[in-house]
């Protein structure tokens, strides 16, 4: 460009593009290969779509408004058998003791991690242990949660049965084991979100005399908050759709069983169920066998489950480095939070 | 927002971080001892024959329950071989199954698919990762389990087993395929960040040398991408392994070891892997022997669990070489 002016600028340079590459000039293998690749994905799209369906179709035939309202009662005969109306309480119980725990446990855990992390080995320890967390089996977590709650300094959280010896299985021990579940998720989410605010950030804000422990609560926080709450969302799917920590640790009894006097207290120490318990109780492999019940619960908990879903998205939507899977990918790899550096 | 004086604000926050932080390891570290220390009596009584094969599982927990010892034997005596099978047999079919899958998936989401197409997978995935496992067990149980019983297992087949075992259609081939639908996903969403992330200019640099768009796929993506489809399939492993209710439900219930001596037969048998057992035998945690032993099937599946962890993690390695952080 050093001649300037004098020369006329050439005219747009002609690009001859080659035809876009079709596969039909790929070797017989190569093509193969590039159809089965159509074929699972479009199969990937249709086992879901049938699954959907499926329990649309199962879910609308078997669902009745007074199932809403009805309690649960012990009848062989499907029409005897009551509603779901325990389960779901139960289930938001569950979730709420859950999430109300692993919520600030885990943004806190986060913070000392990637913003204090000292010494160093203690933080990678604590790395691994929520590592450990998430790829323990939640049956694990459940027996193990129903020997501690079994002891007898934390009956109170449970009952004592006749024989003097703590139960053990109550909504305080299974919300508080569901918080344990939960709290890789959200230590997950809030890791990687923090490790996206640039330092430029904190430098600013320890420029203008804040502390450490203010530029996180009022800084670094705040700019995160709609990560924080994917990752809560995240954690509480989880905690709804899980089977084993319920059947193990709430006592199997359908309807919710207080403990006492108190009010609130007292069901909270007392045994219930929750939509997951009661869709595998319903089942041919539970004791109640009652399907139709069963698949109108499971399409309730199913609806639960993509409302969590359709939040997650909303909440991180668009503005997500990474692609759409990163929430989910994300949850499963609680220790790397830079997916891509 | 007033300012206190911030240095010691600052240390009181970090040591009230730091003790949740110690708590955490605290309570893992007390998982881990007090699953091992019940485990022990089991383990300790039976030896490594533990392990082993021999007499029917179902028998033997039953004979626990019931506080009477089977006949020449210790009350504790026990031999999971049947459910360790049945673990493996479900975990290997459905990882195996889903890897195919799930790499195809993956390299369809990435490569190929177009934009509207993509944006519908997408969800897709997501819808399939997060439905609740109770939700995969009773389709299972009630719609793929007949399905399979009515068209799959003849009548012939049925009584060429009868006096060892019913078939019903709960059986290993349910189990692995509602456990490989469950899985997938996981493994899709894993493998495509790490397709995604493989640096465009070798791409580029490929196709220019006149390497057509699959080959290119083949040799440099997803080579590049290998230790995260090692990670993405442990990772998944780890998954199946701990999956419980939904094979409690569609598995079969029996502890039996499947024959692959059986022929085809074989896939058609019901089985009833570790974590299963421990969901169906819960209500026993009360009762000494019967307790031990299902926190010896707690203490295997825990150490698989954390060896599985620590080889996805040293899988991933040689990922960082190339900057890419999966």
């Amino acid at each position: 460009m050093e001649a300037g002016g004098l020369v006329p600028a050439p005219a747009r340079p002609i690009i001859v593009r080659p035809r876009r590459q079709s596969s039909a000039s790929w070797p017989l293998i190569d093509r193969i290969g590039y159809w089965l690749c159509w074929a699972t994905g479009i199969a990937l799209c249709l086992i879901a779509l049938a699954i959907v369906v499926f329990m649309f179709v199962k879910g609308i035939a078997y669902l009745r408004p007074a199932l809403f309202v009805k309690s649960p009662a012990p009848s062989l005969q499907q029409s005897q058998s009551g509603g779901f109306l325990d389960p779901i309480v139960g289930t938001l119980i569950i979730t709420a003791i859950g999430t109300v725990i692993a919520a600030p446990a885990g943004v806190a855990l986060a913070v000392w991690i990637s913003e204090y992390g000292r010494p160093v080995s203690l933080a990678r320890a604590v790395e691994s242990a929520i590592d450990v967390i998430a790829g323990v089996p939640s049956v694990v977590l459940a027996i193990f949660g129903l020997l501690v709650f079994s002891e007898s300094f934390l009956g109170f959280l449970s009952q004592n049965a006749v024989n003097g010896s703590v139960y053990g299985r109550s909504f305080f021990a299974a919300g508080i084991v569901m918080a344990i579940l939960a709290l890789p998720l959200i230590v997950g989410s809030t890791r990687e979100a923090l490790a996206q605010v640039p330092d430029r950030v904190r430098e600013a804000s320890y420029a203008l005399g804040k502390s450490r422990a203010s530029t996180i609560r009022w800084v670094l926080l705040p700019s995160i908050r709609p990560q924080i709450a994917s990752g809560i969302a995240l954690g509480m799917g989880r905690i709804v759709g899980d089977t084993a920590i319920i059947t193990i640790l709430l006592g199997v009894t359908l309807t919710t069983e207080g403990v006492g006097s108190v009010p609130l207290i007292g069901t909270l120490r007392g045994t219930g169920s929750t939509l997951t318990s009661y869709v595998y109780n319903n089942s041919p492999a539970g004791e109640g066998n009652a399907p139709q019940k069963a698949y109108a619960a499971a399409f309730v908990l199913l609806m639960v489950v993509l409302a969590l879903n359709a939040l997650v998205t909303r909440l991180t939507g668009g503005r997500e480095r990474g692609g759409r899977l990163s929430a989910l990918r994300r949850a499963l790899a609680s220790r790397r939070p830079e997916w891509t550096r | 927002m007033p300012r206190r004086s911030g240095r010691s604000e600052d240390q009181r926050t970090e040591r009230m971080l730091g003790a949740l932080a110690i708590a955490v390891l605290v309570l893992i570290g007390a998982m881990i001892v007090t699953v091992f220390v019940n485990a022990w009596p089991s383990f300790s009584s039976n030896g490594l024959s533990w392990f082993g094969p021999g007499g029917n599982v179902d028998t033997q927990l039953r004979a626990m329950q019931e506080s009477t010892p089977l006949p020449g034997h210790d009350i504790s005596y026990f031999r999971a071989w049947p459910l360790i099978w049945g673990t493996l047999l479900t975990t290997v079919f459905a990882v195996v199954l889903a890897l195919v899958v799930s790499i195809l998936a993956a390299v369809f989401l990435t490569e190929f698919a177009p934009a509207p197409v993509r944006r519908t997978l997408e969800p897709v995935i997501r819808l399939l990762a997060g439905v609740p496992s109770v939700v995969y067990g009773l389709i299972g149980i009630l719609a793929l389990a007949p399905l399979i019983n009515q068209h799959l297992i003849s009548n012939a087949r049925k009584q060429s087993v009868a006096y060892v075992v019913q078939l019903n259609g709960a059986d290993l081939t349910t189990a692995t395929v509602i456990l490989a639908v469950m899985i997938t996903p996981i493994m899709v969403a894993l493998i495509a960040g790490a397709l995604e992330s493989v640096p465009l200019p070798w791409r580029e640099g490929s196709v220019a040398l006149g390497v057509n768009r699959w080959r290119t796929i083949v040799r440099v993506s997803l080579r590049t991408a290998r230790p995260a489809i090692v990670a993405a399939t442990v990772l998944a492993t780890a998954r199946a392994l701990g999956e419980a209710i939904m094979l409690a439900m569609v598995s079969g219930g029996r502890g039996f070891a499947a024959n692959p001596l059986d022929g085809l037969t074989f896939l058609f048998e019901p089985v009833r892997p570790l974590a299963a057992t421990i969901v169906q035998q819960s209500e026993g945690l009360t009762i000494a022997p019967l307790a031990h032993t299902i926190y010896a099937m707690a203490a295997v599946l825990l150490v698989s669990a954390a060896l599985l962890s620590f080889a996805g993690w040293a899988a991933k390695q040689p990922l960082k070489q190339y900057g890419i952080r999966a």
